[in-house]
């Protein structure tokens, strides 16, 4: 019997000789679908420490109005008067935007391929033995939380839809006046369906990150018998913590605790 | 006392050939013995068609141990069938009940094109081993047993790896066709050893790379944990990752001397 293989990736006979493309070197990492998972994870990584710190800082919100301007006005400010104020927060917004492309990139070029590596799908009904809702998930909670981040965007940072964001407001005690950044997270939660959109998001955020977080350990092989019972709860706990302080946000602002 | 099982529908992929557009056909075999292994039962069937004068069944089959990794089969939505940590041939048909309708598929990627109904061609496995499944050794006369100390700890560790058939079960298993836990085995039973640390980095830089060509990427679903006959851990898919990127640096430095 021939034993030939063809795909589209070509014929492959023979011994097979591996062709080296000559690519600068992080470009030649990232070529490879194990390169790729390294980036998803790296990118990941970044990504949750920005998920983490977000919600601890916005937790500002039940210490009152000053409170939470004090701390927006602070970011806006970060390492003023060593740097013009608004750099460092932007220096800080490039990373996470370079990080989440990179992640949709990968993200992308990854599922292009596994598409490619099963052209055929399975004629009868999969009986997945370990496979999960969330990992199953992966890319319609990725889509769902970027479609999210883009409406929190245009609501709570760009005011797009949101006619009190970018307002001025002077607390009792304070010189100048400071952005109202509590004022226009309560406008905007006191919309049923705004609140609703972000505890469904943030949920899904959660579910991405049970399986992301878990995910990252074996991706960059850091495997040891000794914590590997610990990854899971890891996981677990991370999505656990991110979403129980999203999501008291807006519950606390409809409850009227915050407002 | 073996028991008889009654009326089982079988829905079986039947291809033509490589290009050829397949479909299921329905066939059902009866008084079936519980002590039959699954490839028996397809025995059973291909007598019956062959004595009808229909074409048999093209299934792939070798040792029916559970040793050569030969069988394959998708069986209802499982590759290798319902039971945990066997090939197809040891699975026996007391795993079925009377009425079953049993669906059998061919395991499904581009790297494994189809040959004939249930028979794919598995070479790029062949292609992932030659780019560096080996050791150099020494030509020559025998050398003595034992003569490389090895901790019986890591003796066990690779052999857990070296367990890897090459059934294809994992890709067939893996819901984006990934071939990383038989090229990860491959990869930690030589890399767990004295006698693989030669050509530890080359051996994983140019095995991913190889695996890169024809197969998809994990997405750490495990599928492939579950369904290998071996049992092979998730954990020789880290141990590749970790390799390929400590290789990726080791290489580019021992690349950079001229």
């Amino acid at each position: 019997m021939a034993q030939v293989v063809t795909s589209h990736r070509g014929p492959v006979t023979g011994t097979a000789t591996h062709k080296r493309t000559k690519r600068p070197f992080l470009l030649d990492l990232y070529s490879t679908a194990v390169g790729k998972k390294y980036v998803m994870g790296i990118t990941g990584v970044a990504m949750m420490g920005f998920v983490l710190f977000h919600m601890i800082g916005n937790l500002k919100m039940y210490a009152g109005a000053a409170g939470l301007d004090h701390y927006a006005h602070f970011l806006q400010t970060l390492l003023y008067p060593l740097a013009p104020k608004g750099w460092v927060l932007w220096i800080l917004r490039g990373g996470l935007i370079s990080m989440l492309f990179l992640h949709l990139h990968a993200a992308w070029s990854l599922t292009r391929l596994n598409r490619h590596a099963r052209p055929m799908k399975y004629q009868s009904k999969r009986d997945y033995q370990i496979a999960n809702f969330a990992s199953r998930t992966m890319r319609w909670t990725g889509i769902i939380v970027l479609a999210f981040i883009s409406w929190h965007l245009l609501d709570l940072t760009f005011g797009v839809v949101n006619s009190e964001a970018g307002k001025m407001i002077t607390h009792p005690g304070d010189e100048e006046s400071v952005k109202a950044v509590y004022a226009s997270i309560v406008y905007s939660f006191q919309r049923t369906p705004v609140a609703l959109f972000y505890v469904v998001a943030n949920i899904l955020l959660g579910i991405h990150l049970f399986h992301g977080a878990w995910s990252i350990f074996q991706s960059f092989g850091l495997n040891n018998p000794r914590f590997n019972s610990w990854t899971r709860a890891f996981a677990t706990g991370f999505a656990s913590i991110v979403v129980i302080g999203n999501v008291s946000f807006p519950i606390s602002v409809m409850a009227g605790i915050v407002g | 006392m073996s028991n008889h099982l009654k009326n089982i529908t079988l829905r079986i992929w039947r291809q033509a050939g490589p290009a050829a557009k397949g479909n299921f056909e329905t066939h059902v075999v009866d008084e079936i013995t519980d002590e039959a292994s699954f490839l028996e039962m397809l025995d059973i069937l291909n007598d019956k068609l062959i004595t009808e004068g229909k074409e048999a069944v093209v299934f792939d089959h070798d040792c029916r141990e559970g040793i050569c990794g030969t069988c394959s089969l998708m069986i209802d939505g499982q590759a290798h069938g319902p039971q945990r940590g066997t090939a197809t041939c040891q699975l026996h048909m007391r795993k079925f009940k009377d009425n079953d309708t049993i669906t059998i598929e061919p395991w499904r990627a581009s790297a494994f094109p189809i040959i004939k109904d249930l028979m794919v061609d598995r070479s790029a496995f062949d292609r992932i081993i030659e780019s560096g499944g080996y050791i150099t050794a020494e030509t020559g006369g025998a050398p003595d047993a034992n003569l490389i100390p090895i901790s019986k700890i890591v003796a066990d560790a690779a052999m857990d790896s070296a367990a890897c058939i090459g059934c294809g079960a994992c890709v067939a298993a893996c819901p984006n066709g990934a071939a990383n836990l038989f090229t990860g085995a491959k990869i930690a039973h030589l890399s767990r050893l004295p006698q693989g640390q030669a050509e530890r980095y080359s051996r994983v830089e140019a095995m991913v790379e190889t695996m890169d060509e024809r197969f998809g990427s994990c997405t750490n679903h495990g599928e492939c944990e579950a369904a290998c006959p071996k049992e092979i851990s998730i954990d020789v898919i880290a141990l590749m990752n970790k390799d390929y990127r400590k290789a990726k640096f080791a290489n580019r430095k021992d690349l950079a001397r001229k």
